[in-house]
Order: structure tokens, then sequence, then C-alpha cells
């Protein structure tokens, strides 16, 4: 199986308040392949967010490589990076963070809006049918429940047809029952669309239904202490 | 979706802020497009309004101004009168000789060319009388020659079109010296049409009525003209008002009397002629030395003798001759262009006061944008995205901003139309607009660009990381 996500020897720092600085990550090592869903558990400010933000480019290392199918990360100008997040990676917060001026529809449309590939209004109308919101279309997030703002969510973070998904505990703010929807949705919709998953929990009994988990107190030599250096 | 349609979502969403972020430039869009329109409109149409076909206006010494304003727009009081005799001066000795002969007078006067003939030699000559009014509006007395060879319009191309009957015509059997056309405003206003008999009053609106009438023949169609204002009289009916008749001593008015008499005796035409009046009308016309003329209205044959012919009457002790566009041009510099000026520059600021409004209204927006701006950031958009769309948003609240402003002022302008017509007799509407308006958009969309450039800035420098877990 072909890796879409790999990960060399990637470190992170940031500088401190009072001087000096504080690595965060440091991670020899990390695959995710094609269609693979993977779950990413760690404790509270493990660096999990920031490994995120890293894979999408929303964030620069200090050293490693990422490489997202063919593409070196590490090695785009930032706008070469925006490009690229737009094309392939979809993200999914764990706030939502919809728009709050637009309809649920237009979220979505949104999620195809700063890519360089073809405007398809029918497919941002396709996927809010396939998170069963297609009668939501027109309705704003403040008028969406907080499981229906996380599957508009979701269709938002697909509709750019992503190479890989990050999520980042996108259960964390929803009741059990919603959760539970809201997790077989993303899985299944993933499968569907063959998008690779990385999503970010604390919660082992759902880290237990993907894949394969990765522990991050154990790949991130920054917080076992184990790093040679 | 494209940027505008987020800009414009934006601007939605935060739409009281939107709206009197906008109104507030409206506002002072609108005042700086009233100012403009007002100065633009008034002063092209006062151009275009005193250039209808002549090129100079020829009356007694004084105030230039005066002149112009009662000759060409009837507005002001005239300065006084000049004789006949110096109205003769632009004909020729034959015209002269036949004035002589109708009018009676010094025979002398029909002996030689007038001094500024050869000067108006294939031009016209338009004699004004002015005094009377009917109802609001001036009476003028002229010749059939007013609107034969007067043109009006744009390109001082359009001859006086009627509504209803004709121009005024030479005397004859079947046209009296009693004779009036009206122009559109006087038939609207004072409702009067064909066959209609309007009784001048003398000297002002509220005074002493002349007994003698003149029946309406003509009601001229608009011409966004002073003209549309007045009422034209044949000159010789109006000579013929009580009044209006120079007094003049016993003895030229015998000497006049005997010359006639002389004249038509020798002449068996000007016997029928005369004849002929006093049986249409029981009226003789009054002799030469009786005569005046408010104004005389000349286009020179030859251009190039204009002004030649200009300094000639202008060094005399009679008379001046003024170019009225160059005299309304003074006008607007001296004292219509400052004002407006300084008007302008007031109305400027105001529209900088509501660009800074903009700034302050986006910017005091931008901490409740961070977290969009880093959702859209996350999404692909680059920072140059997010910042153009700021700068789009800005440009929303201008153009809206701009055109309400324009719908504003050129509303107040329609609102006033009558009243400036009344007031200037320029003719304006909503959809006159000036050359000047064209600057406003460029104008204001700079000033939003401006005051986009701080709230842009922030949002090109918005950390996407940070922002996205608040």
């Amino acid at each position: 199986m072909s890796e879409i996500l790999t990960i060399t020897d990637l470190i992170k720092t940031f500088s401190q308040p009072g001087g000096g600085s504080l690595t965060v990550l440091d991670i020899p090592s990390l695959q995710v392949a094609v269609g693979e869903q993977v779950a990413l558990i760690g404790k509270s400010g493990g660096g999990k967010t920031t490994l995120l933000h890293l894979i999408a480019g929303l964030l620069v290392p200090d050293e490693g490589s990422i490489r997202i199918a063919k593409t070196e990360l590490t090695r785009l100008s930032e706008q070469g990076r925006d490009r690229f997040r737009a094309g392939s990676i979809g993200y999914v917060f764990q706030t939502f963070n919809l728009m709050p001026a637009f309809t649920a529809l237009e979220n979505v449309k949104l999620g195809m809006t700063f890519g360089s590939g073809r405007r398809d209004s029918s497919r941002a109308v396709d996927l809010l049918e396939r998170v069963g919101l297609a009668d939501r279309a027109n309705y704003r997030p403040a008028q969406l429940s907080v499981g229906q703002q996380q599957r508009v969510a979701i269709a938002r973070a697909l509709a750019g047809s992503p190479k890989i998904l990050l999520a980042d505990e996108p259960t964390a703010n929803v009741d059990p029952v919603s959760a539970e929807n809201v997790l077989e949705l993303i899985r299944n919709t993933c499968r569907e669309e063959q998008v690779a998953m990385l999503m970010v929990t604390h919660d082992m009994e759902i880290a237990s239904r993907f894949d394969r988990v990765e522990e991050l107190d154990k790949i991130n030599l920054a917080l076992t202490g184990s790093h040679p250096g | 979706m494209s940027l505008l349609q987020i800009a414009w979502r934006n601007f939605c969403h935060r739409s009281l802020s939107s709206i009197l972020t906008t109104i507030s430039l409206g506002l002072g869009v609108g005042l700086v497009v009233l100012v403009l329109a007002v100065y633009g409109v008034v002063s092209d149409a006062f151009t275009r309004t005193a250039s209808v076909g002549y090129n100079l206006v020829v009356g007694p010494k004084g105030s230039p101004l005066q002149l112009t304003l009662n000759s060409v727009f009837y507005l002001s009081q005239p300065i006084e009168n000049l004789p006949y005799d110096y109205y003769m001066e632009f004909f020729s000795q034959p015209e002269r000789a036949k004035m002589v002969e109708r009018f009676g007078g010094d025979p002398e006067l029909g002996e030689r060319q007038g001094i500024f003939a050869p000067f108006v030699s294939g031009g016209y000559v338009i004699p004004l009388a002015l005094g009377d009014y009917f109802g609001e509006f001036r009476v003028v007395g002229t010749t059939p020659d007013f609107f034969e060879k007067l043109r009006y319009g744009v390109n001082v191309d359009q001859p006086f079109t009627f509504s209803a009957g004709r121009a005024l015509k030479e005397f004859s059997e079947e046209h009296s010296y009693f004779e009036a056309v009206v122009g559109a405003r006087v038939a609207g206003e004072m409702n009067v049409g064909l066959g209609d008999i309007i009784y001048p009053t003398h000297g002002a609106p509220t005074g002493h009525g002349h007994e003698l009438g003149f029946t309406i023949v003509g009601v001229m169609d608009s011409t966004g003209t002073p003209n549309d204002r007045a009422a034209f009289v044949n000159l010789e009916g109006f000579y013929l008002m009580d009044g209006h008749a120079k007094p003049v001593e016993d003895g030229e008015a015998e000497t006049t009397s005997t010359t006639e008499l002389e004249d038509e005796a020798e002449d068996p035409a000007a016997e029928n002629e005369s004849e002929s009046a006093a049986e249409e009308n029981d009226f003789k016309l009054i002799s030469i030395p009786q005569r005046e003329v408010t104004s005389i209205l000349v286009r020179n044959g030859n251009m190039m003798f204009g002004p030649g012919m200009q300094v000639a009457i202008n060094e005399g002790i009679r008379a001046q001759a003024v170019a009225p566009i160059g005299e309304i041009n003074k006008l607007m510099d001296a004292i219509v262009g400052p004002l407006l000026t300084a008007l302008l520059l007031i109305t400027l600021i105001t529209c900088f006061v509501a660009a800074v409004g903009i700034l302050v209204a986006i910017y005091n927006s931008m901490n409740d944008r961070r977290r969009d701006i880093a959702v859209m950031r996350a999404l692909g958009a680059r920072r140059e995205t997010v910042t153009a769309i700021i700068v789009i948003e800005s440009f929303l609240v201008a153009v809206i901003g701009a055109a309400l402003g324009w719908v504003l002022a050129h509303g107040a302008i329609a609102l006033y139309s009558e009243r400036i017509e009344q007031q200037t007799g320029v003719q304006v509407g909503f959809f006159t607009t000036s050359n000047y308006e064209l600057l406003i958009l460029p104008l204001i969309l700079t000033l939003s660009l401006i005051a986009a450039l701080l709230p842009a800035f922030s949002a090109y420098r918005t950390d996407v990381a940070s922002n996205l877990q608040k």
C-alpha cells in the first residue's frame, strides 16, 4: 500500500516568552497510507493540533520532511502551501469554525472556492445530501444544531476533493449520540471518497474503530525525552 | 463562491454597521455630487443659454453683467435705453433710408451708411425692448428676425419650434402689430394659449396695466433657455403702448411728421402701406426720435470683425458691447466659482470623514473577523485573497454609498428643478449630469482603498494557527 502522508524527522519548536525555545514535536517517522484511517491519540498539550497544523502547511517545521502524495510540503513557499492545501487537504475543526454569515450550502461551497479545481456547485449540494442536510441548505450556522454544524463542516472539508482529511477532535463538542453519528459519517464518507484520514482524539473507544492508532506520547520524542540529541 | 460574494456576505452579516457606514458615505458623496452637479450644470447651461447665435449684446453704458442678465436671461433691470438712431448705425444706407421713410425722422439719417454696418454685413441685428411684464414674466418687444435668425441647443443649430401657432410676422393685412408669442413656461403657468389676449403691465409685475392687448399667435416648444420665460411681442406694437414712446420736443416731432408726410406723398407705395396700417389698426407708427431699444443682439457676418466692433462701440460714449459668454464666465469665475470651490472643499472633507468611517467600521470588526480569516486560510485562501476580500468589502461600501449619494443628490436636483428654473432659467432634471461627476467614483474608490489599507494589512498579518484555536 502506497503512502499518502510521510513524515520524517519532524521537529517543531516555539519561542518561549522568557527567552529560549520549547520543542513540542520531535517525530522521527509517521506514515498514513492511501485511504487509511488513522487515529492519533495523546494527552492535552501534547502537540496533536500543532502536528495537524504542520501537515496542513499552516505552520512550518524547524526541521524534517512532510510529504503528501508526491509533494514535499516543506519545500513549498507559503503561497504554494496555500494552493496545495486548497486542493489536497481537508480540515475539520473541533469547534466547527463555520462562517456565520454564510448558509450551510455556502459554507460547503467555500471549501472549493480557493482551490484551482473545478467549482462544481452540484458537488456541494451532493455533499450536503450525503451528510443529511439537504433540507437545511439555506440555514445559517446559528440556525443549526451543534451536530448539524459539524456535519456541514465535514461536507466543507471534503468539498475540495482532498487527498487527506485532518480532523481535530471533531466529536469533542457534540453530545454522545451526535458524536456517534458524526464519527460514522466522517469515516463512511472518507471511505466512499477514498480519502485518507488522520483524526486526533483523546477517546480510546473512538480510536479503536480506526484502521490504525498512533499514540503521540510514543512517537513524539519531545514528550518521551528519548531523542538522541 | 466568488470573492465578491464573500465580501457581500460579510457586508450583509454586519448589516447595521455596513448600512450606517454606507449612509454616512452616501451623504458625503451626495453633497459632493450636488455641488458638482449644480456647478457643472449651471456653468454649462448658462454658457449654452448665452450661446443663441449672436456674439455681442449692445446696450447703454453701465454694467456689462447687468446688460447680459437682462438681455440674455431676462433677469435684473434694464440699465437704460439706446436711441433708435444708434440701432440704425448697424444698418446699410438703403436699409436706414427705408426706416426713415417708414417711421419718419431726420432725413439725413437715411443718407449715410451706419457706422457699424460693415462689421455686421452678412450677419444680423435684432432689437430688444424690455420693461413690461406679463404676470411675473418679461415682455420682450422684438422683430420677427428674433425667431428667424436665432438658434439654440448645444450646437446652436436648432430653430425655435412651436407647440401651437407660429412666430411673429412682419405687419401685413393678415398680421397686426399686436401679436404675441409666449414661451412654454409662460403658457403653462399663466394658462394661456392661441387666441388669448395678454395685457402687459408697465415697468413691474405689479405696474399699471396697458390698455392695449396682444393676441397670442404662437406658443413655443420648451427650449430649456430663458426664452421659455418670456412673452414676445411685435416691437411696433410695443412702441404703440402708452408710455413707450420717448417724449420729444414739438419741433422735432413736427419735423418728423412733415418728413413722413412728404415721403408718403412722394412714394405711392409708402402711402398705401400707411393707409393700410391706419385702416387695419387705426394706429400711427411712432417716429424715429420717439423710438428706443433696450439692447441689440448682434451677430457679425464675419466673426473676426466682432472684437473690432466691440472696441469701436466701447470707445464711444453712448453704448457698450459685451460678449455674453465672456460675461457669464467672468460671473462664474469671480463669484460662483470660488463659492462653489469652497463648498466643494467642505464636501470633500465630509467624504474624507466618511472614508475614515469605513476604516473605523471595518477595523473595529477585525477582531470578529480574525477567526473567519483563519478558517478561510485553512481552507486554502492566500493572504492576498483575504486581503482582497477586505478591500472589496470597502469598495462595496464605496460603490453603494456613491450610488446612494448620486441618487440622493439628483433626487434633490429633480425636486428643486422647478425652483432652479424659476431662478435661473436653467432646466435640470434627475438625469442631468455634469462631466465632473465622472470623477466621483474614482475618487471615492481611491478613498475607500486608502481606508481599507489598515484593516486589509491586519487581515494579511492574521496568524492562522492561533486564531483557529480561539
